[in-house]
């Protein structure tokens, strides 16, 4: 599956830039760890030691919250979008 | 000049510059703002403050801008009313409401947006934006246009039509958002990385907006002459007001305004429709599950909130508590603040009323303490929510004989003492020995 993913302003020096960057996975967690093998350094800032999800860190499958789909085991299809968004916002 | 030492990571402790930052580049923890207390200690002073605007500008040494024309339609400093009728019916003993509806747009959100507006034209931002529950739109929209500033406001559509009107009157851009207040953050969220030459006050300039709603603690703590309340009630949307609430009051007793740091134990109160943090609260759990917000408190229907982690840590560390209420008991809470103590405020007011009173019934709130409970904003924004049950008691023709057959059928029976015969202030009727007459006609003429 490719799945297309948009990258914050405060992650985009990993990227060289880029706001949009695309990977292969067939779950939320998979894309994830794709991006971190695409773009070392992904990793340590999206999951804890854990490996869950840091607190502050959003992501949204085509525009809906991860956590109402199931988090990082919800299936992606291919072409959906996943964005990382900080949780810092809003109220 | 103000006294700000920098931003600094609440999760990770890396620090930052005062600029437009908000979350920490490595882990995503939200940035707060940390000052030189010893500096604000030599300075400020309870007379300085005294000799300061009537607004949320007397307390700029503990403010995260400097600006001695700072963006301000007078927020801040508003009432606080004691509430011994409320307090009566609650079987609490002193309570007092923080009447926030006072404030220019008549929600809290001029405290925090006057602070967001003045430090965002300082940091050069042309453009101010937000993601809005609705007061917050207003608020922005009214600074904006008070700033000279461009204005570009995001809402959820179905939002209630008097806070609608007012955000467009004052001639911004106002943006419709077909889905929940938390669709609109994720978008405004996103947009800030798309277009940071924008202002967002709640995303990018959020770390400056938010102290704005200390004001509330050192107001309330000026306000009864420099001492602070036992216990304090705050409606919880992102979590953000109850967090800097508990911060203000500690910041008076760090910098010597206090004697010491106060122990206030603060409550958060949510809408049932919505309540992540009172949910995490009951079981006992540190992690917020979001939720899909249904209930008529729009204004806190937030399922996703940011602060909410914090939110839940103060409620704990100050031994408050946390409750939620149905949208009826919200009906009813308004209701109740207004019958009692002639205060109309907006359906979050009636959530903080409303877990008031649950909370004074378990014993949590108790009569020994000086309460406080934040009222955040007026009830004309959230008139509908009222006008389906709310009608006149009676409907005649203008007439004296259909007022008198109103009283006998439609006045209930509580009222019967105030009668014809009723029981009030004796009305002077004139005295035929001293009265003047009309018209008297001259003797001559006689």
């Amino acid at each position: 599956m490719s799945i297309s993913i948009r990258v914050p302003a405060q992650l985009r020096t990993l990227t060289g830039g880029a706001g949009e960057v695309s990977v292969e996975g067939a779950t939320v967690g998979e894309a994830l760890k794709a991006l971190d093998v695409a773009h070392p350094g992904f990793g340590e800032r999206l999951f804890d030691d854990s490996g869950n999800l840091r607190r502050f860190v959003n992501v949204f499958l085509a525009d809906e919250d991860v956590r109402f789909l199931g988090g990082l085991d919800a299936a992606v299809a291919d072409g959906q979008t996943l964005s990382v968004v900080p949780a810092v916002a809003g109220g | 000049m103000d006294f700000v030492a920098g931003l600094r990571c609440r999760e990770c402790g890396r620090g930052y510059p005062a600029e437009a930052l908000h979350v920490c580049d490595f882990c995503f923890g939200p940035l707060e703002v940390t000052y030189d207390y010893e500096r604000i200690a030599a300075t400020v002073t309870r007379e300085r403050i005294a000799a300061g605007p009537r607004t949320i500008w007397r307390y700029a040494d503990l403010l995260p801008v400097a600006d001695p024309a700072p963006v301000d339609l007078g927020a801040g400093f508003t009432p606080l009313v004691r509430a011994d009728r409320l307090a009566a019916e609650l079987g609490l003993g002193e309570l007092w409401i923080k009447d926030d509806t006072a404030n220019p747009t008549g929600s809290f959100k001029d405290r925090v947006v006057s602070v967001a507006l003045t430090k965002a034209r300082q940091l050069g931002f042309k453009v101010a934006a937000c993601a809005s529950t609705g007061n917050l739109a207003n608020s922005v929209a009214a600074h904006a246009a008070r700033a000279g500033m461009e204005s570009v406001v995001l809402i959820p559509a179905d939002l209630e039509r008097a806070k609608v009107t007012m955000t467009t009157v004052y001639g911004g851009r106002v943006v419709a958002v077909e889905g929940t207040y938390d669709d609109v953050n994720r978008l405004c969220a996103e947009l800030t990385s798309e277009r940071p030459s924008w202002a967002f006050v709640n995303v990018n300039v959020r770390t400056y907006y938010a102290e704005g709603s200390k004001t509330l603690a050192f107001e309330v703590a000026e306000q009864l002459g420099w001492q602070a309340p036992d216990h304090v009630v705050v409606p919880i949307g992102s979590g953000s007001q109850l967090t800097k609430v508990a911060k203000g009051f500690e910041e008076l007793g760090r910098v010597g305004l206090l004697d010491e740091v106060p122990s206030v134990r603060i409550s958060g109160a949510q809408a049932a429709g919505c309540s992540p943090v009172a949910t995490a609260f009951a079981d006992g759990v540190d992690a917020i599950r979001p939720v899909k917000p249904a209930t008529i408190a729009k204004s806190l229907a937030i399922g996703n909130p940011a602060d909410g982690w914090y939110a839940l840590d103060v409620i704990r560390r100050t031994g408050g508590s946390c409750a939620a209420v149905t949208d009826d008991e919200v009906l009813e809470g308004i209701r109740l603040l207004a019958r009692t103590e002639g205060i109309f405020a907006e359906t979050a007011g009636g959530v903080t009323i409303a877990t008031l009173a649950k909370l004074a019934a378990a014993g949590v709130v108790r009569p020994d303490e000086r309460v406080v409970a934040l009222v955040t904003g007026h009830g004309l924004k959230t008139v509908e929510a009222l006008t389906a049950s709310e009608e006149p008691t009676v409907t005649i023709a203008p007439t004296l004989d259909a007022f008198d057959q109103a009283f006998d059928q439609a006045f209930d029976d509580s009222f019967a003492e105030h009668g014809r015969a009723g029981t009030g202030p004796t009305v002077a009727t004139a005295d035929p020995a001293t009265a003047p007459t009309r018209n008297p006609a001259p003797r001559s003429a006689r």
